[in-house]
């Protein structure tokens, strides 16, 4: 009879296990309960997701994980990030491993519709582009017939590759890494003749060379790279959340509430669309589950989205990279988020 | 019809009281039980699926896969179907399974073999061998190898035998023969060849059995097997010719290459997995006893002739079950090929698992076709074993 029993308990068990996955609805209520949101960010990526020196993950798409850790929270260190490779993000992300997954993932029909993800807007426009030694006296991409190409499995970029050398009928020999870390080990132990990833990766990437004078990023760009968060499709509140957190950090560039201000103007400002968003006025917190100063507590966080770009990215950091086109619709880029209201 | 009901009310009691019954009554419960886990699970997951929209199903296999892979044994182009990229994939695992088995075979025995030598040297070598490459993980060993493969001349200084075979980081560039009109004279004379020093042998095996007189079979056989298609190669005027590989801007092209992912996965478990078999042949040939090798001695046969002919014989019988681990072992390490990019099933499967998002299915595959190698394998193994098995007389 003991067995029978035990049998009876592993039914139950597998029951109450099973059950428990059944429904991802209620994201936000599953964050809150478990005290800390879990974030998929690279697994390590100069700028966008890399270690401090007190070894705490920081970066572009790190400081997207805290910002929306302080929406729901007030506090942008209640998250627990885990580290994801080109391939393993997205079976993380579907079972539920994760709840925001903010690792360089390229917006795609397929990814949305086919993947069953949801993603909640576009945080850096990025195209594919190449970096290889400037002894080979390469100009274009178009000249590399018979080259070796490293490329991270998994990716668009792999897709693209494979099409931009069929379309130009040229033929090459993929490399296949798991990483943009043996990636880049490879390309140096001229395993392949160029690298192919985001051009953001690439400038990412050249920072850790040693003779980074050496190596040059080609000019074309042979793809379009629309880089954004996003979650599992099905839970509108909780894609809701992550759509907003980003919204509040382009809007807050475009009205001029940054990291050191923020505090003063959520007392209140002459700008209603401000005091909609910061919580002096209206209830958008409410609307979306969250207090009312959720958006403040964003901005004190991480600041607003020119500060995150200046601080990882911009042209006072290794990356260097220019805003282009991540700068504000305002100022000639393609940055432009609908109101607060 | 009272007496029926009676009668089966007893049987249901005499079900709790009889000992055989009861326990065959609890083995159908526990598979009962087993059956409906399974149905619960798999209700669940295609539950879990619908609710995710996601489609079950292997149609994505007729999909076309978009992506290149570097090693394809059969034709494939980035426009192919994910379900022809697994197959590259799976071709590529078979590959270096099968080559990593033979090398690691022999590796294995030699060692196993030389370490029990009078020779004080090549004894303690091949034990450094052995427990130094049996105590590294196989993974490290696999990345040592890639780095130093990697770590060799660059393309523009490739190290090059005759101006037409060429060596450096990106791996061996052969040249490639191209067959030529009456080539197939060629090789259906050598097929004859080892068809004909296979029923010599036959028959040598059968005089000598008889009689007694050995027979020269290693340079009959050998002849058989070379000198008639030479003659017929030369007589036909050659016909074959050979695609020498060029320096191009970037690399090679022409002939064919041998990637340094597969010498370094290829080399690494043929020496993980030999140390392991040279541990199981040395304790297969210590089992026999040391009668047998002594009557040998006294009947006057050299060392080589027993250890070939008394010995192995006998210590096979030990080392078999033992080494059809070993040989299962090696084809599922291969699958640590993705550490270093060789495009292995699991590489190619990870990669269409990302592209279609059929997690599922992917895995399923994987470990169908790993169980389907592993019993495969099994399976000759122990056909081969009840071969050699003693047979008493």
């Amino acid at each position: 009879m003991k067995s029978v029993k035990y049998f009876a308990a592993a039914i139950v068990a597998a029951a109450t296990i099973g059950g428990a996955s059944i429904s991802h609805a209620a994201t936000l209520d599953d964050v809150r309960a478990a005290g800390a949101l879990k974030c998929g960010i690279n697994t390590g990526l100069p700028g966008f997701a890399y270690t401090d020196d007190s070894g705490n993950w920081t970066g572009f798409d790190a400081a997207f994980c805290r910002a929306v850790a302080a929406a729901v929270f007030g506090d942008g260190n209640k998250v627990q990030f885990v580290n994801l490779t080109g391939a393993n993000r997205f079976p993380a992300l579907a079972s539920g491993e994760i709840d925001l997954l903010s690792r360089n993932t390229t917006w795609t029909f397929s990814r949305d519709v086919d993947l069953a993800f949801t993603f909640v807007g576009v945080n850096y426009y990025d195209g594919q582009g190449f970096i290889g030694r400037k002894s080979l006296g390469v100009k274009s991409a178009k000249e590399l017939d018979g080259a070796s190409v490293c490329i991270q499995t998994g990716t668009t970029t792999e897709l693209n590759l494979a099409d931009f050398f069929r379309v130009n009928n040229i033929k090459f020999e993929p490399v296949p890494i798991e990483t943009n870390e043996e990636a880049r080990v490879a390309y140096l132990a001229d395993r392949c003749d160029v690298y192919t990833t985001d051009a953001s990766g690439l400038a990412a990437t050249k920072t850790t060379f040693e003779n980074a004078d050496a190596h040059m990023v080609f000019p074309e760009i042979i793809s379009k790279e629309p880089l954004g968060p996003l979650v599992r499709q099905g839970d509108d509140q909780w894609a809701d959340v992550a759509r907003w957190t980003l919204n509040v950090l382009i809007n807050a560039e475009e009205y001029g509430v940054t990291q050191a201000n923020v505090a003063e103007m959520a007392k209140g400002t002459n700008n209603p669309e401000i005091n909609r968003m910061l919580g002096s006025e209206g209830s958008l917190g409410e609307m979306l589950g969250l207090q009312k100063d959720w958006a403040a507590n964003v901005i004190k966080a991480v600041g607003n989205y020119g500060e995150i770009f200046d601080r990882f990215l911009g042209p006072n950091t290794a990356l260097a990279l220019d805003r282009g086109q991540n700068a504000l619709y305002t100022k000639g880029g393609l940055l432009y988020a609908p109101p607060m209201r | 019809m009272a007496n029926s009901r009676q009668e089966s009310g007893f049987q249901i009691r005499r079900i709790w009281s009889d000992e055989r019954a009861r326990s065959a009554l609890f083995q159908i419960l526990v598979v009962l039980g087993l059956a409906l886990l399974v149905a619960f699970f798999v209700a669940n997951t295609m539950a879990n699926l619908q609710a995710r929209g996601m489609e079950p199903g292997f149609g994505f296999l007729q999909d076309p896969a978009f992506f290149e892979i570097n090693q394809n044994l059969i034709e494939y182009a980035s426009t192919s179907t994910f379900g022809r990229a697994l197959v590259v994939g799976l071709l590529n695992t078979l590959l270096v399974s099968a080559a990593g088995i033979i090398s690691a075979t022999v590796i294995g025995f030699l060692a196993g073999v030389f370490r029990l030598s009078n020779n004080w040297l090549v004894g303690r070598l091949i034990g450094v061998y052995v427990e130094f490459t049996r105590n590294v993980p196989v993974l490290l060993q696999i990345i040592f190898w890639w780095s130093i493969l990697t770590g060799l001349p660059k393309v523009a200084d490739s190290l090059s035998i005759g101006n037409s075979l060429f060596l450096n980081n990106r791996g061996v560039r052969m040249p490639a023969p191209i067959l030529e009109n009456g080539f197939g004279w060629v090789a259906l004379a050598f097929l004859l060849g080892v068809f004909a020093s296979y029923l010599v042998g036959r028959w040598a095996r059968r005089r000598h059995m008889a009689t007694g007189q050995p027979f020269p079979m290693l340079w009959v056989g050998l002849g058989l097997v070379v000198l008639p298609p030479l003659l017929l190669f030369v007589a036909l005027g050659q016909p074959l010719d050979w695609d020498i590989p060029e320096k191009t801007r970037f690399n090679f092209r022409g002939g064919f290459n041998i990637t340094p992912e597969l010498v370094a996965l290829w080399w690494a478990l043929t020496t993980y997995t030999g140390a392991f078999i040279s541990e199981i042949v040395r304790a297969g040939i210590l089992s026999v006893s040391k009668g047998q090798s002594e009557a040998a001695h006294a009947l006057g046969l050299r060392p080589g002739l027993t250890m070939r002919k008394i010995i192995i014989p006998q210590a096979l019988r030990v080392i078999i079950p033992p080494l059809t681990s070993q040989y299962l072992n090696l084809t599922k390490n291969s699958s640590l090929a993705i550490a270093i990019g060789y495009q292995d099933l699991v590489s190619i499967g990870n990669t269409v698992l990302n592209q279609s998002g059929q997690a599922i299915e992917v895995v399923g595959i994987w470990m169908v076709v790993y169980l389907s190698l592993s019993l495969g394998t099994s399976a000759f193994m122990n056909w081969y074993n009840s071969h050699i098995a003693l047979v008493e007389r």
